[in-house]
C-alpha cells in the first residue's frame, strides 16, 4: 500500500477517535454554579473579547477575578480572543459579557469542541507526523508509532473529552524540540517560547531546553559558541517581549500577571495526585505538620536535588537522546516534589515518553497506561469511564500489536546492558511486573467505579490511585534517570564551522 | 496454516473496531432507537397474540416474526439494565441504562456478522501468497466488511441490527460457495423471515437454485438438460422453505392474523418514496415532477391553478400524486424492479456459472430492486455494497466498480445521521 495512505488512514482512525470522545460530557457539564475547565474556557473568551486588554487579568466590576480569572500567560488570552471573534460571528449570545454566564447548548459544545480540534489538527499532529519522519527506520515502525502516538488516551481525554488545549502548548513544545533536533535553533527555541507563554507549566521542560543548549554553546566555545548563546538569549527575550508586549506597558501590568500566573498562596498540594507528597500525607500529615514557607522550601529543595543529575548530565554531555531523557526525568521529578501540582500535570511528563515510544515500547507503553490511569479520579468525575476504558485498551492493543511492546523487554531492549548482572530473569521480572500492574489497575478502575467506598474513608478509592501512581512514577523516574546518566559520552561537534 | 496466520491480525482488529462501536455508545441515535426499545416492550409485555396489532406507539411492528423474537429475547436481558424501558407505555424512554443496552445489544449481535466475514475470509480464492499483510485479500476484505462505513453508521449511530442480519447474508452465500445449496437456501429463508427486505436478492436464489440445483445435470454445452430435473430435490428445497416459514408465521395463521402480519410487513399505504428519499429512479422522477411545473410555468405552457403542491420530503411518509408526470403505482414499481433484473436471472438460467454468478445475480437484484422498488429506504443500497466486497478482492473490475459504488452509496447515507 501506498506510504501515505497508511499515514492518511492512521490520521483518519485518530481524527475519528477524538471527535467520538468530544461526544462525552465536559468538566463541569450541567453542574452550576462553577461549572469546570469548559465554562473557564468560554469565559475567558468572554473576557478578552468584551474587555480592554489592561483589564484582562484585573480584579474589576467587569471581571470578577473568583469567577475563573485568567492564571494563564498571554497568549492563553489571544487565542481566547481569537476563538472569541469566531463565536461572535456565529452566535454573540456564547460570549455576552455577564449574561453569558453558564451558557450551554449543543451548538455551543460543537463550536467549543471545534476549537481543540483545530488546534489539535494544526499544532499537534503536524508536529508528531514531523517527528515520525525525522525518526530512522522502517516505514511500518514509523507509521506503527504514528498510530500508537496518536492514539495517547491521556491526551485526547484531557483535551477532548475533559476539555483543556493541552495540544497547543504540548505541541509548540514538541516543535520546539523538532526546531533542536533539525539544528534550527532559534526557531526552536521561538517555539518553544510560545508554549511557555501558553502555559507556565511548559516550564517543567524549560531547564533541558536550557541545559541542551548552554551545553551545545559550551562544547562549542571555540567555534562561536559564545555568539551562538547571545543569539539565543536574544530570541528568547524578544519572543517573550513580543508576546507580553501589551502588559510591558506598566510595571503593575506586568507583576500582576506574574501574581496570577504564579499564585504562591496555594497548598502543597490540592485533591488527590500522584505525587510525592500526596502520598506522604497518607503516613505524615505534611500539610499540618508544617507552614507554609516549609512546605515551599521542602518542595523547591527535593525538586533541585532530583532534578540535578540529568541537568548536568546534559550541559556536559548535550545529545539528543539525552535532552529527551532530560525532558522526561525534570518533568516528572517536577511531578513528583513541586509545589501545587494537578493530576494533568503528567501530561507534561508523558508527551516527553511519547517521543521515545518506538525505541523503548515495553516502558514507554507502561508509563502511558499509569500516566492515563492516575487520573482517574478526574475523568469519573467526569463521566468519561467509557471513553476512559475503549482509549486505554485500544492503546494497549495498538501498542502490543504494533510495537511488539510486550515482547520488547531483553536487557538490550531495555538499554540496561550495564545492569544485567544486579537484575537476573530481567525479562521474565517486568513482564510479570507488566501484567501484575495492568490487572492492578483494570481492578482499581473497576472497583472505583462499582463499589461504594468505606463511609470512614471516603477518598479510598482517589488515594489509591495516586498512591498505586505515585510508586510506578517513581520507579520510571529512577529507570530513566539511570538510562540518561549511564548513557555513554560522545565527543563530537554539534554543528559545522560556517 | 494460512488460517492460524489468520487468526494473528483478525482478533486484534475485530477487538479494536468492536471498541470503536463502544466509543460511539453515546453517539446521536435517531427514532430507530424508540424503534426497537417499543418492540422490546410489545414483545416482552405483551402476549404474542397482540404483538402485531399493539398500536400504542405510531412504531408498530412490521418487521416479520423472528426478529419479533430476537426483540423478545433481547427483553429478557434488558430487564436488568431498567425495566422501565418494557413498559409500552413508556413512549421514547431514553434512561442511560438503555441506551447502554440497546448500543451493547448491536454489538453483541455484530458476532454474527463477525462470524460470517470469518466464512468469506477463509473461502476467498487465494491467487498469489503474499507475505505483505496489507496485500493479503482476506485481510483486505476483512477490513472492508467490519469497517464498512454503512454498517457503522446505521447499526451504531443510526442504530439498527443490520450487522447480524448481513452476517446471516454471508453464511449463506459461502454455503453456496462451498456446494451446500441446501443450507445456504435455509440460511436465506431465516434471513428474510428476519427483515423482509432481502425479499429484494430472493429471484437470485430462487433461479439460481432451480436451475443448478434441481436440475442436476447440464447438457455438453453447458445449457439446461430438462430430462434432469430432480423431484426430489426440488421438494427438499420447497419442504425446507416451507417449514421455515411455517415456523415463522405458524403461530399466526393458526391465530388467524396472517392478514393483517401481511399488511404490517407490506405497507403499500406509504407512498413511492421514503422520507429520506433513497437515491433511485423515483426520486429522479419525482425531482423532474418537481422541476418540471416550474419549467413549465416560466415558458408559459402550464397554467398555475393546475399545479397542486405536493411534499414529499417533509419527514413524514404519505401517499401522494405526481404534479405532471403520471402517479405511479405499486404494480408499476414491480414490473419496473423485474424488467430491470431480467437480463441478470435469463443469464443465470441459460449459462450458469456457478457460485460467482450466483454472487454477481444477487447483486445485481439488490441494484435493480433499489432503483426501482417502492418506498426503499436509503440503507437498501447495503444490500448491494456489502456482497460487491466478496467480489472486490478478487477481481481488479469489480474493485472499481466497488470503489464508485462504495463511495456514492455510503454518500447517500449521510442524511441518516444530521447532526453531529
Amino acid at each position: 500500500m501506498e506510504r501515505w495512505s497508511m499515514v492518511a488512514l492512521v490520521l483518519m482512525v485518530s481524527f475519528i477517535v477524538r471527535w467520538a470522545v468530544s461526544l462525552n460530557p465536559y468538566s463541569g457539564a450541567g453542574k452550576p454554579p462553577m461549572y469546570g475547565d469548559y465554562e473557564a474556557q468560554r469565559h475567558w473568551q468572554e473576557i478578552t473579547f468584551n474587555l480592554p486588554i489592561d483589564e484582562w487579568y484585573f480584579n474589576t466590576s467587569n471581571n470578577d477575578l473568583e469567577y475563573w480569572g485568567l492564571d494563564y500567560p498571554p497568549f492563553t488570552a489571544y487565542h481566547s480572543l481569537l476563538c472569541a471573534y469566531v463565536a461572535e460571528l456565529i452566535d454573540p449570545e456564547w460570549i455576552a459579557l455577564f449574561t453569558s454566564q453558564g451558557y450551554e447548548s449543543p451548538e455551543h459544545k460543537l463550536f467549543m469542541r471545534a476549537t481543540v480540534v483545530v488546534a489539535d489538527i494544526t499544532i499537534y499532529v503536524p508536529a508528531i507526523l514531523y517527528y515520525m519522519h525525522l525518526c530512522e527506520g522502517p516505514w511500518a515502525t514509523k507509521v506503527s508509532f504514528l498510530l500508537c502516538a496518536l492514539l495517547y488516551p491521556g491526551l485526547i481525554l484531557i483535551d477532548h473529552g475533559h476539555f483543556q488545549y493541552n495540544c497547543i502548548s504540548l505541541g509548540l513544545t514538541l516543535w520546539g524540540v523538532l526546531g533542536l533536533l533539525n539544528d534550527r535553533v532559534f526557531l526552536g527555541s521561538v517555539a518553544f517560547c510560545m508554549a511557555l507563554n501558553y502555559k507556565q507549566m511548559e516550564l517543567y521542560h524549560a531547564l533541558p531546553f536550557f541545559c541542551y543548549l548552554f551545553g551545545s554553546c559550551l562544547r562549542n566555545l571555540k567555534n562561536g559558541g559564545l555568539k551562538q548563546l547571545i543569539k539565543i538569549i536574544l530570541v528568547v527575550l524578544i519572543s517573550f517581549a513580543c508576546c507580553w508586549l501589551p502588559f510591558l506597558t506598566s510595571f503593575e501590568q506586568s507583576l500582576q500577571v506574574i501574581r496570577r500566573i504564579f499564585p504562591v498562596d496555594r497548598g502543597l498540594f490540592e485533591d488527590k495526585v500522584g505525587n510525592v507528597w500526596c502520598s506522604l500525607s497518607v503516613i505524615v500529615k505534611v500539610k499540618e505538620i508544617l507552614s507554609q514557607q516549609t512546605q515551599l522550601w521542602l518542595s523547591f529543595a527535593a525538586t533541585l536535588l532530583t532534578i540535578l543529575p540529568t541537568c548536568v548530565k546534559l550541559t556536559f554531555d548535550p545529545t539528543i537522546k539525552g535532552f529527551k531523557f532530560a525532558l522526561i526525568n525534570c518533568s516528572l521529578a517536577f511531578f513528583l516534589f513541586s509545589f501545587h501540582v494537578h493530576e494533568k500535570s503528567i501530561l507534561l511528563a508523558a508527551m516527553p515518553v511519547l517521543l521515545i515510544l518506538h525505541e523503548l515500547p515495553f516502558m514507554a507503553t507502561w508509563f502511558l497506561l499509569v500516566s492515563t490511569f492516575s487520573m482517574l479520579p478526574l475523568l469519573l468525575k467526569d463521566g468519561l469511564l467509557l471513553p476512559y476504558i475503549c482509549t486505554s485498551l485500544a492503546f494497549l492493543l495498538v501498542t502490543t500489536k504494533l510495537l511488539s511492546a510486550f515482547e520488547k523487554v531483553s536487557v538490550e531492549d531495555l538499554q540496561l546492558q550495564r545492569w544485567s548482572t544486579y537484575i537476573p530473569q530481567l525479562p521474565r521480572v517486568a513482564k510479570s511486573a507488566f501484567r501484575l500492574s495492568v490487572i492492578a489497575m483494570a481492578t482499581l478502575s473497576l472497583i472505583s467505579v462499582a463499589l461504594n467506598p468505606p463511609p470512614q474513608l471516603p477518598h479510598l478509592f482517589p488515594v489509591l490511585v495516586s498512591l498505586f501512581s505515585c510508586i510506578h512514577f517513581l520507579m520510571f523516574l529512577m529507570y530513566f534517570n539511570i538510562l540518561h546518566l549511564w548513557e555513554p559520552v560522545v565527543q563530537r561537534q554539534l554543528w559545522k564551522l560556517k | 496454516m494460512a488460517v492460524s496466520k489468520m487468526w494473528s491480525w483478525f482478533l486484534p482488529l475485530v477487538f479494536g473496531v468492536t471498541l470503536l462501536k463502544c466509543l460511539l455508545i453515546p453517539a446521536y441515535y435517531s427514532t430507530d432507537f424508540e424503534v426497537h426499545r417499543n418492540w422490546m416492550a410489545i414483545t416482552y409485555s405483551l402476549p404474542m397474540s397482540k404483538w402485531y396489532y399493539e398500536e400504542t406507539s405510531r412504531w408498530r411492528l412490521d418487521y416479520p416474526p423472528f426478529f419479533a423474537w430476537l426483540e423478545y429475547y433481547l427483553s429478557y436481558y434488558a430487564q436488568f439494565f431498567d425495566e422501565e424501558m418494557l413498559v409500552v407505555q413508556n413512549l421514547n424512554y431514553t434512561s442511560n441504562a438503555t441506551v447502554l443496552f440497546q448500543r451493547l445489544s448491536v454489538i453483541t449481535t455484530d458476532m454474527v456478522f463477525i462470524f460470517g466475514v470469518i466464512s468469506c475470509c477463509k473461502n476467498i480464492k487465494r491467487t498469489k501468497e503474499s507475505k505483505e499483510i496489507l496485500e493479503k485479500p482476506d485481510f483486505i476484505l476483512a477490513v472492508l466488511l467490519l469497517c464498512n462505513f454503512g454498517i457503522l453508521i446505521i447499526d451504531h449511530i443510526h442504530f439498527q441490527y443490520n450487522g447480524f442480519l448481513f452476517g446471516l447474508l454471508f453464511l449463506s452465500i459461502v454455503k453456496m460457495f462451498k456446494g451446500r445449496p441446501v443450507d445456504s437456501a435455509v440460511l436465506f429463508t431465516v434471513l428474510m423471515n428476519f427483515k423482509h427486505i432481502f425479499i429484494y436478492v430472493a429471484p437470485a436464489y430462487g433461479i439460481y437454485l432451480l436451475r443448478s440445483y434441481c436440475f442436476a445435470e447440464n447438457k455438453q454445452d453447458g445449457s439446461i438438460q430438462w430430462r434432469s430435473f430432480n423431484f426430489l430435490r426440488f421438494n427438499v428445497l420447497a419442504c425446507i422453505v416451507c417449514a421455515v416459514f411455517a415456523v415463522s408465521f405458524g403461530p399466526f395463521i393458526v391465530m388467524g392474523q396472517l392478514p393483517q402480519v401481511l399488511a404490517r410487513l407490506f405497507p403499500f399505504k406509504r407512498g413511492l418514496s421514503h422520507a429520506y428519499w433513497a437515491p433511485n429512479f423515483w426520486a429522479q422522477y419525482n425531482a423532474a415532477d418537481k422541476v418540471l411545473p416550474v419549467i413549465g410555468m416560466k415558458l408559459q405552457l402550464l397554467a398555475p391553478a393546475n399545479i397542486s403542491n405536493a411534499s414529499m420530503t417533509g419527514g413524514l411518509v404519505q401517499k401522494y400524486k405526481h404534479t405532471i408526470l403520471p402517479s405511479v403505482s405499486p404494480l408499476t414499481t414491480l414490473v419496473c424492479t423485474l424488467l430491470s433484473i431480467t437480463p441478470a436471472l435469463c443469464n443465470i438460467w441459460l449459462k450458469p456459472r456457478g457460485p460467482r454468478g450466483f454472487l454477481q445475480c444477487l447483486i445485481l437484484c439488490a441494484l435493480g430492486s433499489f432503483m426501482f422498488g417502492w418506498h426503499v429506504h436509503e440503507k437498501a443500497i447495503l444490500i448491494a455494497i456489502l456482497p460487491l466486497s466478496l467480489l472486490a478482492v478478487e477481481n481488479r473490475n469489480d474493485a472499481g466498480t466497488y470503489l464508485i459504488l462504495a463511495t456514492t452509496g455510503h454518500l447517500s447515507l449521510f442524511p441518516l445521521v444530521f447532526t453531529v
